[in-house]
């Protein structure tokens, strides 16, 4: 074996939160293992929203409150449904230890939990490209990179959305428009007693933002908006098939979210901190690709896990992450790596959330796609226009008023119209709640 | 417009970005491909602006130092034929704030 020297027990593809999870796993066990990250650190090549949520986090880092570098802690989710010039706001408010989250930015909270993996004994190599991944007799051995190759008895791919490696292996087929959402970001900065109050929070309390409409009424869009200690995180994520079917500049349609009445005011005065992209896997349940086979093992989003229904991917990551670490030690215990013995991990994976959410809303992106200039155009349109109404005081009799936007409902648009996004919607439900 | 008098330009939010750019692109578009491309989508959905198609050239532009390593374009290529690979292991995007 003329590769010996270059040869260790576990690689992982990807210092992101799955890459972390991954390798830290499988060095609390005593293995030994490499973490392969392509940028300067890790969070320097990654993006998110974001807010992490305690539970999964501690499941990997039970004490990382006391140490990693956080933000804020929400206290407050809003729903905006914003109209052209418009919008409706709901709120949920509630100081709580159940489900915690907090804002967090990549760029520092990937690289303490990076230090933390260092730590426990992982070996981290940084500012690394892999190109290949090495096969032999139909096991995957190692992987090559830029410089050198290096072997393993287990190679785990965390190399995010864009996972060329697991494409390159034939694990995965090439991803279409409609499985990604391209998403831009803007970092602005504000003091943080200008947050508090705009936000109406105190101390580290924070607040998140899901938008729905504006710059992209009737788009199969959503946009974000997250507080930091001194800056205001603010993006939206479009599916790439839409941008490209309208023609569409995502930043523009940033701009003009951003310049939105209900949004403008919380930004008023700010200062560009950095705009960054980045691509969201989209395509769920039904775009999983192969996850495992002899030797390897793909998770977070190279794997496609993220729940976009309820904005969770950095929790899937970080769990599935986990899921590979612990087959990868079971697999080195028995110094079995084939095929069958890492389908544990796919059963790990089978037995969690992660696959029965992603089951459960296995139709909502199909299910919305032919409809959402209705369910993301018309109706947040019309509740505005309702609301608009309610709050009118123009000596018009009310009862006048509410018969005319009733009727409206049936006149803006063909009745077999109305009848087709209701059974759209039933038959969302049904799968979401039933099957 | 209420918002910072008005609205930012795309260079002035590529100007908070930090690169350490390679020397030569990592983005290869096949450009007889590019030339017979009708969308030339890549030109509109890259959320950095990297290409410009140069109409009297007949040539697609790539502007590869302001690349934000989305994947997009790859995706998006109407003819599937960009080549398309990651910045070498200490060059292109450095995000502080993702």
């Amino acid at each position: 074996m003329e590769h010996l020297h270059n040869k260790t027990e576990v690689i992982v593809v990807g210092g992101g939160p799955a890459g972390i999870s991954c390798a830290i796993t499988v060095a609390r066990a005593g293995y030994e293992v490499v973490l392969i990250e392509r940028g300067k650190f890790s969070g320097s090549k990654n993006v998110f929203g974001g807010a992490i949520y305690a539970k999964p986090t501690r499941e990997i880092f039970p004490d990382f409150e006391k140490s990693a570098p956080l933000e804020r802690k929400t206290i407050e989710h809003k729903y905006a449904l914003l109209g052209e010039n418009d919008g409706t706001v709901i709120s949920y408010r509630k100081k709580t230890e159940e489900n915690e989250s907090y804002s967090v930015i990549r760029g520092k909270f990937d690289r303490w939990m990076a230090e933390e993996a260092k730590k426990a004994g992982v070996i981290l190599v940084e500012e690394t490209v892999v190109t290949d991944l090495i096969l032999e007799n139909g096991y995957v051995k190692g992987v090559v990179t830029e410089l050198e190759s290096y072997y393993a008895d287990i190679v785990v791919l965390a190399d995010g959305v864009n996972s060329l490696l697991a494409k390159q292996i034939g694990l995965r087929s090439d991803l279409k428009p409609e499985d990604v959402a391209l998403s831009v970001k803007e970092v602005i900065k504000l003091p943080e007693n200008v947050i508090n109050e705009r936000f109406h929070v105190t101390g580290d309390e924070g607040c998140i933002y899901e938008i729905f409409g504006g710059s992209m009424l009737g788009m199969l869009g959503l946009g974000f908006l997250y507080t930091n200690k001194n800056s205001i995180s603010i993006g939206l994520g479009v599916t790439l098939s839409e941008l490209t079917k309208r023609g569409l500049r995502p930043y523009e349609l940033l701009d003009k979210l951003k310049s939105h009445p209900e949004i403008a005011p919380l930004l008023k005065d700010g200062e560009l901190v950095e705009y960054s992209a980045h691509l969201i896997p989209e395509g769920g349940y039904k775009k999983i690709p192969a996850i495992y086979s002899n030797g390897i093992m793909i998770c977070g989003d190279a794997a496609m896990f993220v729940n976009n229904m309820h904005w969770e991917g950095t929790n899937l990551a970080m769990i599935s992450g986990k899921f590979a670490g612990e087959t990868a030690v079971v697999a080195l215990g028995r110094r079995d790596f084939s095929k069958n013995m890492l389908s544990l991990y796919a059963d790990k994976l089978e037995n969690s959330f992660i696959i029965k959410d992603l089951r459960t809303y296995k139709n909502l992106m199909s299910g919305i796609e032919g409809r959402a200039s209705e369910f993301l155009g018309y109706y947040p349109k019309k509740i505005n226009s309702f609301m608009e109404m309610f709050v009118t005081t123009d000596s018009i009799p009310k009862r006048e008023k509410y018969h005319k936007f009733i009727k409206s409902i049936f006149t803006d648009r063909k009745i077999l119209d109305l009848f087709k996004d209701f059974w759209a919607g039933i038959k969302l439900l049904w799968s979401i709640l039933v099957k | 417009m209420e918002y910072f008098g008005k609205m930012s330009e795309l260079e002035d939010k590529l100007y908070t970005v930090k690169y350490t750019p390679d020397s030569e692109s990592h983005l290869k578009p096949v450009q007889e491909y590019c030339r017979i491309c009708k969308s030339k989508i890549c030109t509109i959905i890259c959320p950095a602006g990297v290409y410009e198609w140069d109409d009297k050239a007949q040539k697609l532009i790539v502007n590869f130092e302001n690349c934000l390593e989305c994947g997009a374009c790859r995706i998006a290529c109407e003819t599937k034929t960009l080549g398309w690979q990651y910045p070498k292991g200490t060059k292109g995007v450095m995000f502080k704030q993702g």
